[in-house]
C-alpha cells in the first residue's frame, strides 16, 4: 500500500480456511501427516505387509455389521437363538450382515496370524519397536476375549457347551477355582446371567480396549518407523538430497495408500467368495452343532472351540499327567542349560522357582497345569524382543536354525490346530503332546539357537 | 509374491477343502442326496409331505407360512393346501402338539425343525428318513439305523411299509469275507415284511424332495444370497483390476 498500488487479495478456496480454522484450535493436519500423510515407510513391502491395513479393516466391518445386529439380536437365553434366525430371515439385509460378521470374525483371526508371522519373519517384534510388538499382542488377547464373548451369542450348543467348557477351567484353579467359575458365569451353569454380561463384555469393553489399543499400536508404529523384509533401519540412512527422504523411504501416502486399496479389493473378493457361496466354511466358521438351540441338559458327543482356539484347546488337552513328567525333566534341563548365563544374583530365585514349579508339577491335578500352559501357550509371544538374541533381524540374513525352528513351529501349530477339531484319541494326544513341546520349545530354547546360529551380515540398502 | 506365501495359501486352501463328514451317531453308511433348490415343483411337494407328516409333532417356528410365497405358491395356495395349525399366513409353522406333550409321549420333545437341515446336513436326513426298520423292543416299535433308539417311529410307514434289519454274512465273489479274527464280516440288509404305497424309488423321491424342503427352509435367502455374489465377485473382479493399474501407475517411479 506504501506506493500506492492496488493488490488483490488471493482468494482462499473455503475448505483451506475450514482447515485452518481447525488446525488453529486442534491438531488436525499435524495428525494426520505425523500418523500417515507425511509418513516415511521403507519403500520394499512385500506381500506379508498386506495384513496390517486388512486388520484394520476387518475392525471396521466387525464394528459396523455389529452395531447393526445388535438393533436386532435379543441378548435374552429364551429369545437369543431365534433371534438371531430372526435376522437371517425377516430383517432386510439381515443375512448379509451376520454373514459379515461371522465370516469377519474368522477372517480376523486369519489376517491377525499372518500379520503375526510377518513378525515372526522379520524380526519386527525387535528393538526399538519391542512397544508395538506389546501392543498387538495385547491386541491378540483382546480379539481371543472378543471372539470367545461372541461366540456364546448365538446360543447353539456348541456356544453354550463351549463356554461352559472353558469357564469350567477357571474352575480347577486350586482353593478358589470353584466360586470363582460361578462368579464368572454369575450362575451355577451357564445361562442367562451368562448370556447378559457375555454380550455386554462383547459389544462395548472389550471392543473399547480394542480401539485403544490399536490407536496404541499405531502411533507406537508410527513413532519408530516400520520395519521391512530386510530388516534395514531406513531411520539411519543418509538423506536423499533432492527428496530429503531416507535412501530407501517413500511417503506412506499415497504410495502405500494405494497399495493397501488393492490389497483390500483381492482380499474382499476371497471373503465375499466365503460370504456369499460357503459361509458355514464346511463348518470351521459356523459350526454345524450350533444350528441346535442351546440345551443345558443335552452335552454334545464332541465340543470343539471355532477353528481360531483349537492350537491353544490342544494344548489344553495334551497336558496330561504323564506330560508332567516330560515338562519337568524339560524344566531342569532347561535351568541346568541356561545356568551360566543367569546373572549370580538371580540364580538363588530361579533355583526357587523351579523348586516351587516342580512340586506344583506333581502337587497340583494336570489339568490345572493345561490351563497355565494354553494362557502360557499366548502370553509367552509377549516375550519374544527378549527371547531372540540374533544380531539380524529378518529371516533373509538368519541362519538355519532359525529357519528350521519357525518351520518347526507353524508346522506343530497347524498340527495343534487340527487336532483341537477332532475328538481325542490315544494317537491324537501323543501328536498333540509332542506338538505341545515343540510349540514351547520355539519360545524357550530361542536364546539358545539364535544366539549360537551362523549370520549373514545385514545390508546397508534395502534389496528388491 | 514368495514361494513360502504360495505354500501357505495352498496349505489354507486345502484346509478348507477338508470338509468333516455330517453328524452320524452309527457307522452307517450316508447316502448322497442329488437335490435342486431351484426346483420348485420338488419343493412344493416337500412342502406338503412337511405339512402333513412332519408339521404334527415338529415345529418350524422360525418360518412364517407366507415365507412359501419364495417357493412358488400363492396366499391362497398356502391357506387351502398347508395351513392346518395357524389363522393367517404371516404366522409361524408351529406344531399343533406341545413340547411338554411330546416329551411324555416320545420321552424327548420333537425338536423344532427350522434349521435343521443345517445342523444335520441334507445326506444325513436323507438317509434317516429311509433307515426306520420294525424293532419290537422298542416303545414305539420301529428304530432307526443311522440314528438307533430315536424317540421318533417311522411316520411314513404307509407310504414305505414295514421292514426289519436282518444281519447277514458280507459276500465277496461268493464267498463270505473273513474279518481276520476266524469269523466272518456281517452287514446289515433291510428286509420288507410289508410293502407300503409307494416303491421303494417313489419314497426316496418323496424323502428328496421333503431333505430339498428342509434344506431351503433352513435358509429360505439361499438362493439369492448365491446370485448376489455373483455379481459382488464380478463387481471386485473389476475393482481389482483397477486398483492393481492405479497402484502400478503410482509406483512406476519408485525403484
Amino acid at each position: 500500500m506504501a506506493n500506492g498500488s492496488t493488490t488483490t487479495p488471493v482468494k482462499q478456496h473455503w475448505a483451506n480456511g475450514l482447515m485452518d480454522w481447525v488446525n488453529d484450535r486442534f491438531p488436525l493436519t499435524a495428525l494426520w501427516e505425523s500418523q500417515w500423510g507425511k509418513y516415511i515407510a521403507p519403500k520394499n513391502f512385500n506381500f506379508w505387509y498386506y495384513f496390517g491395513s486388512l486388520a484394520a479393516m476387518v475392525l471396521a466391518l466387525q464394528i459396523i455389521t455389529g452395531i447393526f445386529l445388535t438393533m436386532n439380536y435379543k441378548p435374552d437365553a429364551a429369545l437369543a437363538f431365534a433371534s438371531v434366525e430372526y435376522i437371517m430371515r425377516e430383517v432386510p439385509w439381515g443375512w448379509l450382515i451376520r454373514y459379515l460378521h461371522s465370516t469377519g470374525a474368522s477372517a480376523f483371526f486369519v489376517v491377525v496370524y499372518l500379520h503375526m508371522f510377518r513378525g515372526l519373519l522379520y524380526g519386527s517384534y525387535r528393538k526399538p519397536r519391542e512397544l508395538t510388538w506389546i501392543f498387538g499382542c495385547l491386541i491378540f488377547l483382546c480379539l481371543m476375549a472378543e471372539g470367545f464373548f461372541g461366540y456364546l451369542l448365538p446360543w447353539g450348543q456348541m456356544s453354550y457347551w463351549g463356554a461352559q467348557v472353558i469357564v469350567n477351567l477357571f474352575a480347577a484353579i486350586p482353593v478358589i477355582g470353584p466360586d470363582l467359575a460361578i462368579w464368572i458365569r454369575g450362575d451355577y451353569v451357564i445361562g442367562d446371567a451368562t448370556l447378559n454380561r457375555f454380550f455386554a463384555f462383547h459389544v462395548i469393553a472389550v471392543p473399547l480396549v480394542l480401539i485403544g489399543l490399536v490407536a496404541a499400536h499405531l502411533m507406537a508404529l508410527h513413532e519408530t518407523g516400520s520395519n521391512n523384509p530386510d530388516g534395514v533401519e531406513i531411520k539411519k540412512q543418509p538423506k536423499d538430497p533432492a527428496t530429503g527422504l531416507p535412501l530407501d523411504g517413500i511417503y506412506s501416502h499415497p504410495l502405500y495408500s494405494v497399495k493397501d486399496v488393492f490389497g483390500m479389493t483381492v482380499f474382499l473378493l476371497v471373503f465375499s467368495i466365503i460370504v456369499f457361496f460357503a459361509p458355514e466354511m464346511g463348518g470351521y466358521f459356523l459350526e454345524y452343532n450350533n444350528f441346535i438351540p442351546a440345551d443345558p441338559l443335552k452335552t454334545p458327543a464332541h465340543i470343539a472351540p471355532v477353528w481360531y482356539f483349537t492350537p491353544y484347546y490342544s494344548i489344553l488337552r495334551a497336558t496330561t499327567t504323564e506330560l508332567m513328567y516330560v515338562l519337568a525333566a524339560g524344566l531342569v534341563v532347561l535351568v541346568a542349560f541356561y545356568w551360566r548365563e543367569i546373572p549370580r544374583k538371580l540364580r538363588p530365585i530361579v533355583l526357587g522357582v523351579a523348586a516351587v514349579l516342580l512340586a506344583g508339577f506333581f502337587l497340583i491335578e494336570a489339568k490345572v497345569w493345561g490351563v497355565v500352559l494354553m494362557g502360557a501357550s499366548v502370553l509367552i509371544f509377549f516375550l519374544l524382543p527378549w527371547l531372540d538374541r540374533a544380531p539380524v533381524k529378518s529371516i533373509r540374513y538368519k541362519g538355519p536354525l532359525y529357519k528350521s525352528a519357525l518351520a518347526i513351529f507353524v508346522v506343530a501349530f497347524l498340527v495343534l490346530g487340527y487336532l483341537g477339531t477332532e475328538a481325542p484319541t490315544v494317537l491324537f494326544t501323543r501328536i498333540a503332546q509332542v506338538g505341545t513341546l515343540l510349540y514351547f520349545g520355539f519360545f524357550v530354547l530361542m536364546p539358545w539357537y539364535s544366539k549360537i546360529d551362523s549370520y549373514k551380515p545385514e545390508p546397508a540398502r534395502v534389496t528388491k | 509374491m514368495s514361494r513360502l506365501s504360495r505354500i501357505l495359501i495352498l496349505a489354507a486352501l486345502g484346509l478348507a477343502a477338508a470338509v468333516p463328514a455330517g453328524a452320524a451317531e452309527t457307522g452307517w453308511k450316508v447316502d448322497r442326496v442329488e437335490m435342486s433348490l431351484t426346483d420348485k415343483a420338488s419343493l412344493q411337494s416337500g412342502a406338503r409331505t412337511f405339512v402333513n407328516y412332519c408339521l404334527g409333532c415338529h415345529g418350524a417356528a422360525l418360518v412364517r407360512y407366507n415365507a412359501l410365497r419364495q417357493i412358488g405358491l400363492s396366499d391362497e395356495q398356502i391357506k387351502d393346501n398347508l395351513m392346518f395349525t395357524a389363522e393367517k399366513v404371516g404366522m409361524p409353522m408351529t406344531s399343533a402338539m406341545s413340547a411338554k406333550d411330546g416329551k411324555e409321549w416320545f420321552g424327548v420333545a420333537p425338536p423344532d425343525l427350522s434349521v435343521i437341515a443345517r445342523a444335520r446336513g441334507a445326506d444325513w436326513l436323507y438317509t434317516y428318513l429311509r433307515t426306520f426298520y420294525r424293532d419290537s423292543a422298542s416303545a414305539t416299535g420301529w428304530n432307526n439305523a443311522l440314528f438307533p433308539n430315536v424317540g421318533m417311529p417311522n411316520v411314513l410307514w404307509r407310504l414305505q411299509g414295514e421292514r426289519v434289519l436282518k444281519q447277514e454274512p458280507a459276500m465277496r465273489d461268493g464267498k463270505p469275507v473273513s474279518d481276520g479274527h476266524g469269523g466272518t464280516v456281517m452287514v446289515s440288509k433291510f428286509e420288507t415284511l410289508a410293502p407300503g404305497a409307494m416303491t421303494p424309488q417313489q419314497y426316496d423321491e418323496t424323502i428328496r424332495d421333503l431333505v430339498a424342503f428342509m434344506v431351503w427352509m433352513g435358509e429360505p435367502n439361499q438362493l439369492q444370497r448365491k446370485q448376489l455374489g455373483v455379481w459382488v465377485l464380478f463387481a471386485l473382479t473389476i475393482l481389482v483390476f483397477m486398483t492393481y493399474f492405479l497402484y502400478k501407475s503410482y509406483w512406476k517411479n519408485v525403484h
